[in-house]
């Protein structure tokens, strides 16, 4: 009996891993089976025509415009606060307030910071649909990643490495960026290409800010469509599902790129460190 | 190496932060200086503004962005002064009318009522028209077709096409069918009856091609010839407001679209064009 | 002389440290300004959300209750109910986590405890992946795949519907709940194994009553996880949803979850209309921070 049930159990596991690896293969398969026959030189490097046919070039400008533009006000305000929370901070009232604001915008849809992007950055400071309005948005969005990431990198650093640092007599300044941070490089770097893997993939908020101009972005200021964006549009609009599932393979292989440059640093920067 | 890299960190920061600050100025130069013109609003009117707007970029220095975001939004856009234009599919409400916008007919479009190609109906009264989208009838043997349910799919509320639709048919948002898929766009109902053999939607002139097919209504073919003609009845001005003191290159390109030249590529889109 | 010049060099030295002082000291506001960026962010966020959102109830006659329990949106004829998109969001997510806990546990426990170290190696990373693959994408496969598969093979009148939704969702949580879960799992401590497995218990039975119970905190966040990001997710839903104004009642009507309800409309929306779509992303906000709470809650519990 108690075999019987441990078998039937046992079956279950591995039926529900065949059925997830399954379904989720199947979905990567089909994009790359309705898509791939779109991907040529002229797809990925060709300008958009409003006529059809057309490149997607600009929304991978644009794609790459806000990754830059979030990533450098992200990147050193995220990396600081966890310093803060890590190095600096007594624990107490302010640092449990700090944690919690960090893991509640976690937890906020992306609609949500939508809706709050387009009545803030569109229209309070008048930047209009644009580029930088999304831009600002998400870098809302990944702050929190980059602060978790920073600080479980942080973590890492043994303690001796400060200690010995600080023996020396330098300041916690320089101890902080002579022996702290580069040592926890490699969680750094991780935590930011998660979070490009983020904005790649984010629609919602962008939709709502950066607008859907299908033209190569003149300035900053403009408004754009990113590549995740299009790709929504192009199901919705033309109902072309190869072309959605063509820029659906170049965000998956931008993705898997990340991925990959992710451990490879990670990896590289250990054997140089330890 | 870390020094330099920290300088940098802050030197972007607060770049950023005076790039974000200065933006203000920054747009209403480029305004002024007239090599951009922003135009927003109706998903109808939208792709026909960015064919007159590639045409008429090629032959001058001027950038127009037009942003497909819906009537109301477009017309909200240029009371307020986000866009210099916006684009309107249905006429203007009182309280839009207020706002001192001058409005300009840059073309005509005719509704279509369209179904999946496999559908044998092809001829509706509007009367039978409005008893769908209402609810009224909901099997498609009652019209003549075979026997299955109708899906109805109207776009969003506060968009100009289904002001103007329902207007014409002669019914009330709040009459809707519930059930009825909501669609954000022209193209999207296409793609939705194209792709439901009970659907049936409406979409603008521009949006038809043989994915969908089309209906009479009360026997007259939806026809740029049948509209200008008074016997299509599904028709409606495309509409371009905007404030009086726009850019000089606002009203240029405003002017293009008035010419037979301009108005070729109305006709070529797939709008109906003022001069005939 | 001697001791003028040693003056001197402890002038210069304590010049050089006050000066080395005062870096410190600002430096460390710097850090602590930006440290409660992420504060001033929320606040911002919430503030503007609820000042948005809160208006037409405040200054104008619109009743928050008939809000809620409203069944009726007709923004152009001034009625605000979202009582069904309530119901819709509710049903959309309580049937992906029927569906996609469940398979995503399974196949977590699977991977952590009885794969194979080489398939395990392979495919905990690859459904990571999955877990980046933008959301779009899952819509994309839905609207592609799912929607005519229950048109044309079901019969349904509209493949835009609940369980295509559900559906959608499911598939969408799953990488999720797995990576979450397994490494919750993984990091059950082996002696625990050991012993259950030293009293005799089979190989099964020690997972399911000892290895899944003590790493019962981390799964619980993994699925509150999943739940969240079901909950908050827009653009895939919108391809397969309908975006029907009625309450469900069954499986197969046409549906419009709160989030889609915002994307839907907020291009079109204005005055009272945009506000109460920011009133749809309040109610949205709250059901995602009672779900915040209780995570917080759960992982509370597991720290101790």
């Amino acid at each position: 009996m108690r075999q019987a049930k441990d078998n039937l159990l046992r079956a279950m596991l591995w039926g529900s891993a065949f059925v997830s690896v399954a379904i989720l293969f199947t979905i990567v398969g089909y994009l790359f089976y309705k898509g791939f026959s779109y991907i040529s030189f002229d797809f990925i490097f060709g300008d958009y025509s409003p006529i059809g046919g057309g490149g997607i070039f600009p929304m991978i400008v644009t794609t790459i415009y806000t990754i830059l533009i979030s990533l450098i006000i992200a990147t050193p305000i995220g990396i600081l606060a966890a310093v803060y929370l890590h190095e600096y901070a007594k624990q107490g009232r302010l640092v449990r307030i700090i944690r919690y604001a960090t893991e509640s915008l976690t937890g906020i849809p992306s609609i949500i910071y939508g809706l709050f992007g387009a009545v803030f950055f569109v229209a309070t400071l008048k930047l209009g649909m644009s580029i930088i309005a999304a831009s600002l948005t998400l870098t809302i969005i990944v702050l929190p990643v980059i602060i978790r990431t920073t600080e479980e990198a942080l973590k890492t650093v043994p303690a001796s490495y400060r200690e010995g640092s600080l023996a020396l007599g330098t300041t916690k300044l320089q101890t902080l960026y002579k022996v702290i941070l580069p040592s926890a490089m490699p969680g750094i770097l991780s935590g930011i290409i998660l979070s490009i893997g983020r904005i790649v993939g984010e629609s919602a908020a962008i939709f709502l800010t950066a607008g859907t101009v299908a033209a190569m972005p003149d300035s900053i200021f403009s408004s754009a469509r990113t590549l995740t964006v299009h790709s929504y549009l192009v199901t919705q609009e033309s109902g072309d599902i190869g072309l959605a599932a063509a820029i659906g393979i170049v965000l998956i292989v931008i993705i898997l790129a990340l991925n990959l440059s992710a451990t490879y640093i990670s990896k590289k920067f250990n054997k140089a460190d330890y | 190496m870390w020094k330099k890299s920290l300088y940098f960190v802050c030197f972007t920061v607060l770049f950023t932060i005076l790039v974000a600050c200065s933006n203000g100025e920054e747009t209403a130069d480029t305004q002024t200086g007239g090599s951009l013109v922003t135009i927003s609003g109706s998903t109808s009117v939208g792709p026909l503004a960015e064919k007159l707007a590639m045409k008429y970029e090629e032959e001058n220095d001027v950038k127009i962005e037009v942003n497909q975001i819906g009537s109301s939004a477009g017309i909200t856009n240029a009371i307020s002064g986000v866009s210099q234009i916006g684009m309107s599919s249905r006429d203007l409400k009182q309280e839009e009318k207020d706002s001192n916008l001058q409005e300009l007919i840059i073309a005509y479009d005719g509704i279509v009522v369209v179904a999946h190609p496999s559908n044998p109906v092809k001829n509706l009264t509007m009367e039978q028209v409005k008893q769908i989208f209402t609810g009224e009838v909901t099997n498609w043997k009652e019209v003549g077709g075979k026997d299955m349910e109708i899906v109805v799919v109207s776009r969003e509320d506060g968009s100009g096409s289904r002001d103007a639709f329902q207007e014409i048919v002669g019914y009330e948002s709040g009459q809707l069918i519930k059930n009825a898929i909501v669609a954000s766009g022209n193209g999207n109902i296409k793609t939705t009856v194209a792709m439901n053999k009970h659907a049936i939607g409406f979409i603008s002139f521009e949006y038809v091609d043989e994915s969908v097919s089309t209906m009479d209504i009360n026997g007259v073919q939806a026809k740029a010839e049948n509209v200008l003609a008074g016997q299509y009845e599904l028709s409606r001005p495309f509409l371009f407001v905007h404030k009086e003191d726009v850019p000089g290159s606002a009203k240029q390109f405003m002017e293009f679209i008035l010419t037979p030249e301009g108005q070729k590529i109305v006709e070529s889109a797939g709008a109906i064009p003022l001069t005939k | 002389m001697a001791t003028q010049h040693t003056k001197e060099v402890e002038q210069q030295i304590s010049k050089g440290n006050a000066r080395k002082y005062f870096f410190e000291k600002l430096s460390s506001k710097i850090f602590l300004a930006c440290a409660l960026l992420s504060v001033i962010s929320l606040l911002l966020i919430v503030g503007f959300v609820f000042y948005k959102g809160a208006n037409p109830f405040v200054t104008g006659d619109y009743s928050f209750l008939s809000f809620i329990f409203g069944s009726e949106w007709v923004p152009s004829e001034d009625k605000f109910g979202i009582f069904p998109m309530i119901v819709a969001s509710i049903y959309a997510t309580m049937g992906a986590l029927v569906i996609g806990v469940p398979v995503g546990l399974f196949t977590a426990i699977f991977l952590a405890e009885i794969a194979p170290k080489r398939v395990a190696k392979i495919v905990s990373p690859a459904i990571q992946l999955l877990a980046g693959i933008p959301s779009v994408l899952y819509g994309v496969f839905g609207l592609a795949i799912i929607v005519p598969f229950l048109q044309d093979n079901l019969g349904l009148a509209r493949g835009q519907s609940l369980i295509a939704v559900i559906l959608v969702l499911a598939i969408m949580m799953l990488p999720t709940i797995v990576t979450i879960a397994e490494t919750a799992i993984r990091a059950v401590p082996k002696s625990y194994r050991e012993g259950s497995l030293a009293l005799g218990v089979s190989e099964i039975g020690t997972i399911f009553k000892v290895v899944v119970p003590a790493a019962k905190s981390g799964i619980m966040a993994a699925i509150v996880l999943g739940l969240g990001r079901a909950l908050g997710e827009t653009m895939a839903v919108i391809l397969v949803a309908g975006n029907s104004l009625i309450i469900p009642t069954s499986l197969t009507d046409s549906i419009r979850p709160l989030t889609t309800n915002i994307a839907l409309e907020m291009g079109y929306a204005a005055g009272t209309h945009l506000e109460m779509l920011f009133a749809t992303g309040i109610v949205l906000f709250s059901f995602i921070l009672i779900l915040n709470f209780v995570l917080a809650r759960l992982t509370a519990k597991g720290g101790h």
